[in-house]
């Protein structure tokens, strides 16, 4: 079936396979992209019905952003046409958009940090009173109305950088709600909320369904798209593949798809004889929790370190690392007692960390490839204002080889690569440290289905080749398929070690929530 | 993986550095502003192009490329210093003192008037990176404490050195070449080899251009910061006692404004305020262009007062060019 699709002329690949009787709130026909070298978009066809969420799925580089980006009014097409209840619109800005009832959540939100909630909810219109002043009692009453429909219980005079990130989103959303919007694009929603803040937003997106919104959804997690669209469409390599009803589709089918090839060996895993122990925490305590805390990570193992949002992982591991001050205890490394922690000791004695946040915390998105993956390992190529050409196009080349990373040439700079070849850039930084301890935090955030795949690789492989290697992750089903041993950690401390035969998402889930 | 030769290959394409269209294609806005100016100067201006004026203009820019070459490592950091001027009096009067009313031996004077700014830019970097407060604040505040500081220890007149011999320091020549062009000459390779021979010169970019990142990378922060503040100190430092070697004399009011002109080279010669990208041979041109904005309405007889409005005009345009062909690189879009 999608073999016939693809091969079949552009006019038939259109999404047949939905009936639907609702009016359409948007719809794209032919719509093109190029940037400079870089045919971003071929012959996209969207729709959206009143009360439709319409799933977009799509690998990193596919498509998505640039696509919401033309319906947002940021880009304008080079060719194609856009109807927006049925009338044909050319954008020329994102206010255009906006006064079209388009709103857009962005991955990272654009919310100004230092206003308060009601003026971020009408800024660039803000209301004033018969003085022609801006009237902050106005505005929080008139936002309080919005504030109640996204179910957000928090005074409008707050400061938004006080709110967590799910509140922020909640803003936004109210904000949207504000402008009478019809249509709301959330792009990945939901990659930095908590459990509690995950169900609300599903709750407010199915009520505004009901409201006969139309929503686009983009995310990277299946079970977010099987528990919230009607449909899916996916794109793959800026093309239109096809849209399917939620209610007739595999995850299987989706990642087919999405990659245009099956994905075996999803999770990859050969499981070693542990070695001797190369990281050792004894009661080892740290942040607001101070509880001690007992690991060790023995060489050629993956152990798994599972837990909510706000259970102290990254914390714990960052407090090894001397990223953050504080911690008491011990820490031995290959049976050795560590003095004093900080991350340019810590990598001399042979760890390394992969941070969570790679935009912030990963890369240097102004530098090309070859300067943030040689980054942290120049002593190995200069030394006494000579500089080793040779090797430093070694580790670059390497990097770019075992990680597979997709660049056009080492030039490139980070910051116009897709989100699982920025991981890699990241990884591939560490990798040339030579780590005999490697921990990584999150490591395939916001990355897509085949570099997730590519990922899982090659910390299997590193694992074989003596590594020892701690897995921090938020995703349970990625823990239990990759991990030897697996911690659980709740409120700053582990609530259980379990075993492989011991895995059970019920069990694990249990130790999470205490 | 097939490509690999090919990507090696393409590695080899843009070397690392050196090579001088490399060096063009970095600045190639700004050659072609100084190219524009040196045509302009030479054919409008007579004498422009006579050596005696090409020796004049480089001593008169040799300041102000010293300066310039701490400020912009500053600069690099997303910081700033605004010490350098208040620091040229500081470190003239200090080694003219310590000449005349302590008698040191006349190394011992020149290197006690450099260490003074070793001392007052150790200040900065510990300050910066230790509190967190801004490089504006902490080196506007450490202008002031050295202003005054010249004004007190000269006891506010121009202190006269009575050894002939320091005089030499700032108007010698080596071969025909005046000595601080001299000095210019090799600091500025300096920078050249700190900026691309060096792990602490990509510690540097990669501090500026995202600070989180680099402490999540294994870079000292603290160290990187320290060493450029106290840097700029030493370099401001050692072109005041130049200058005072050259007027004989050190003058509390020396270098009043002199932070200006080094920050505008700076960013001329494509130095970017947000941190993280700069070039030796960008700022170099810079000072250049600032030098010949000066020496060439000099020899148009331009009101001295119109410079400052024409150099204020250049800058903005400068920055405005260097900005639009960074576009799509630098910090824009999502």
């Amino acid at each position: 079936m999608t073999q016939l699709l693809e091969a079949a002329p552009s006019f038939l690949r259109t999404d047949e396979n939905i009936v639907d009787s609702r009016p359409k709130l948007v719809e794209m026909k032919g719509v093109v992209k190029t940037f400079p070298g870089v045919k971003a978009l071929t012959d996209i066809h969207l729709t959206l019905h009143q009360g439709e969420v319409l799933g977009l799925l799509g690998e990193n580089g596919a498509g998505k952003s640039t696509l919401m980006n033309v319906l947002g009014g940021i880009y304008k097409p080079d060719s194609g046409s856009v109807y927006i209840n049925g009338e044909e619109v050319h954008f020329d800005g994102v206010l255009a958009a906006q006064e079209a009832g388009i709103a857009f959540v962005h991955q990272e939100l654009a919310l100004e940090p230092f206003l308060t909630v009601a003026e971020n909810i009408f800024i660039g219109r803000e209301v004033k009173n018969k003085a022609g002043l801006v009237s902050q009692r106005e505005m929080e009453t008139q936002a309080r109305p919005f504030l109640r429909m996204v179910g957000l219980d928090v005074d409008p005079q707050m400061m938004v950088n006080s709110l967590s990130m799910g509140q922020q989103q909640m803003v936004e959303i109210a904000k949207a709600l504000s402008l009478n919007s019809r249509v709301i694009v959330l792009d990945e929603p939901t990659s930095s909320l908590s459990e509690n803040e995950v169900e609300n937003l599903f709750q407010i997106v199915r009520k505004l369904k009901t409201q006969g919104m139309g929503i686009i959804y983009i995310s990277h997690k299946m079970s977010e798209i099987f528990d919230l669209t009607d449909n899916v469409m996916v794109m793959r390599d800026g093309c239109y593949v096809d849209t399917v009803p939620t209610s007739n589709t595999t995850e299987d089918e989706l990642v087919h798809l999405m990659v245009g090839r099956d994905v075996e060996n999803y999770y990859y895993r050969t499981y070693n004889e542990p070695g001797d122990a190369a990281l050792e925490l004894r009661d080892f305590a740290c942040g607001p929790w101070e509880k001690p805390v007992n690991l060790t990570v023995r060489q050629r193992e993956i152990v798994g370190v599972y837990g909510l949002i706000g259970a102290g992982r990254s914390e714990l591991f960052e407090t090894v690392m001397g990223l953050r001050n504080g911690g008491s205890g011990t820490v031995l490394v290959h049976g050795n007692e560590i003095g004093a922690r900080d991350p340019v000791r810590m990598q001399q004695h042979g760890l390394a960390y992969v941070p969570e946040d790679r935009k912030t915390q990963g890369l240097f998105l102004f530098g090309d490839v070859m300067f943030n993956t040689s980054i942290a390992s120049l002593g190995d190529f200069i030394s006494w204002l000579r500089v080793n050409e040779r090797k430093e196009k070694e580790i670059v080349v390497n990097a770019i080889e075992t990680l597979n990373i997709k660049v056009s040439s080492p030039q490139t700079r980070v910051g116009t690569l897709s989100g699982g070849n920025q991981q890699k850039v990241v990884l591939g930084k560490w990798l040339a440290t030579k780590p005999e301890i490697l921990i990584l935090d999150e490591p395939t955030r916001g990355v897509d289905v085949g570099a997730k795949a590519e990922i899982y690789k090659i910390i299997n492989e590193l694992a074989a080749q003596g590594v020892a290697v701690v897995f921090i992750s938020s995703e349970l089903n990625e823990v239990m398929n990759m991990s030897d041993r697996l911690a659980v950690m709740r409120e700053g401390e582990i609530a259980a070690v379990l075993s492989r035969d011991e895995f059970n998402q019920d069990v694990i889930l249990k130790h999470a929530l205490g | 993986m097939k490509n690999g030769i090919d990507l090696l290959d393409r590695v080899g394409e843009v070397p690392v550095a050196g090579s001088v269209s490399k060096f063009i294609k970095q600045n190639l806005g700004i050659l072609i502003g100084f190219a524009t100016l040196l045509v302009f100067l030479s054919i409008f201006a007579d004498n422009f192009l006579s050596w005696a004026n090409m020796v004049n203009l480089m001593r008169s820019v040799s300041t102000n490329a010293i300066l310039a070459i701490g400020v912009m490592l500053s600069i690099m950091l997303a910081g700033i210093d605004l010490t350098c001027g208040a620091l040229v009096a500081l470190s003239g009067v200090v080694a003219v003192l310590s000449l005349n009313n302590f008698g040191l031996p006349l190394p011992l004077a020149i290197v006690t008037g450099v260490i003074i700014g070793v001392v007052v830019g150790l200040l900065n970097g510990l300050v910066i990176a230790y509190t967190g407060i801004h490089p504006f604040v902490v080196t506007l505040a450490m202008q002031s404490i050295c202003r005054g500081a010249a004004y007190l220890a000269a006891g506010g007149q121009p202190v006269t050195a009575r050894n002939t011999a320091f005089t030499a320091l700032g108007n010698g020549y080596l071969g025909p070449i005046p000595l601080p062009v001299v000095y210019m000459i090799v600091l500025f390779f300096l920078l050249y080899l700190l900026l691309n021979k060096t792990r602490l010169g990509r510690h540097i970019y990669a501090l500026g251009g995202n600070p989180t990142a680099a402490k999540y990378s294994g870079i000292n922060v603290v160290k990187v910061k320290v060493f450029v503040w106290a840097v700029s100190g030493l370099l401001s430092a050692f072109a005041g006692v130049v200058l005072a070697s050259r007027m004989s004399s050190g003058q509390p009011t020396a270098g009043v404004g002199y932070e200006t002109d080094a920050i505008a080279a700076a960013v001329i010669g494509g130095t970017s305020m947000y941190g993280g990208v700069g070039r030796a041979g960008g700022v170099f041109i810079g000072v250049l262009i600032i030098g010949m904005i000066s020496n060439g309405l000099n020899l148009l007889h331009v009101n001295s007062f119109w410079q400052y409005v024409i150099k204020g005009i250049i800058i903005i345009v400068a920055v405005y060019f260097d900005m639009r062909k960074n576009k799509g690189n630098v910090r824009t879009g999502f």
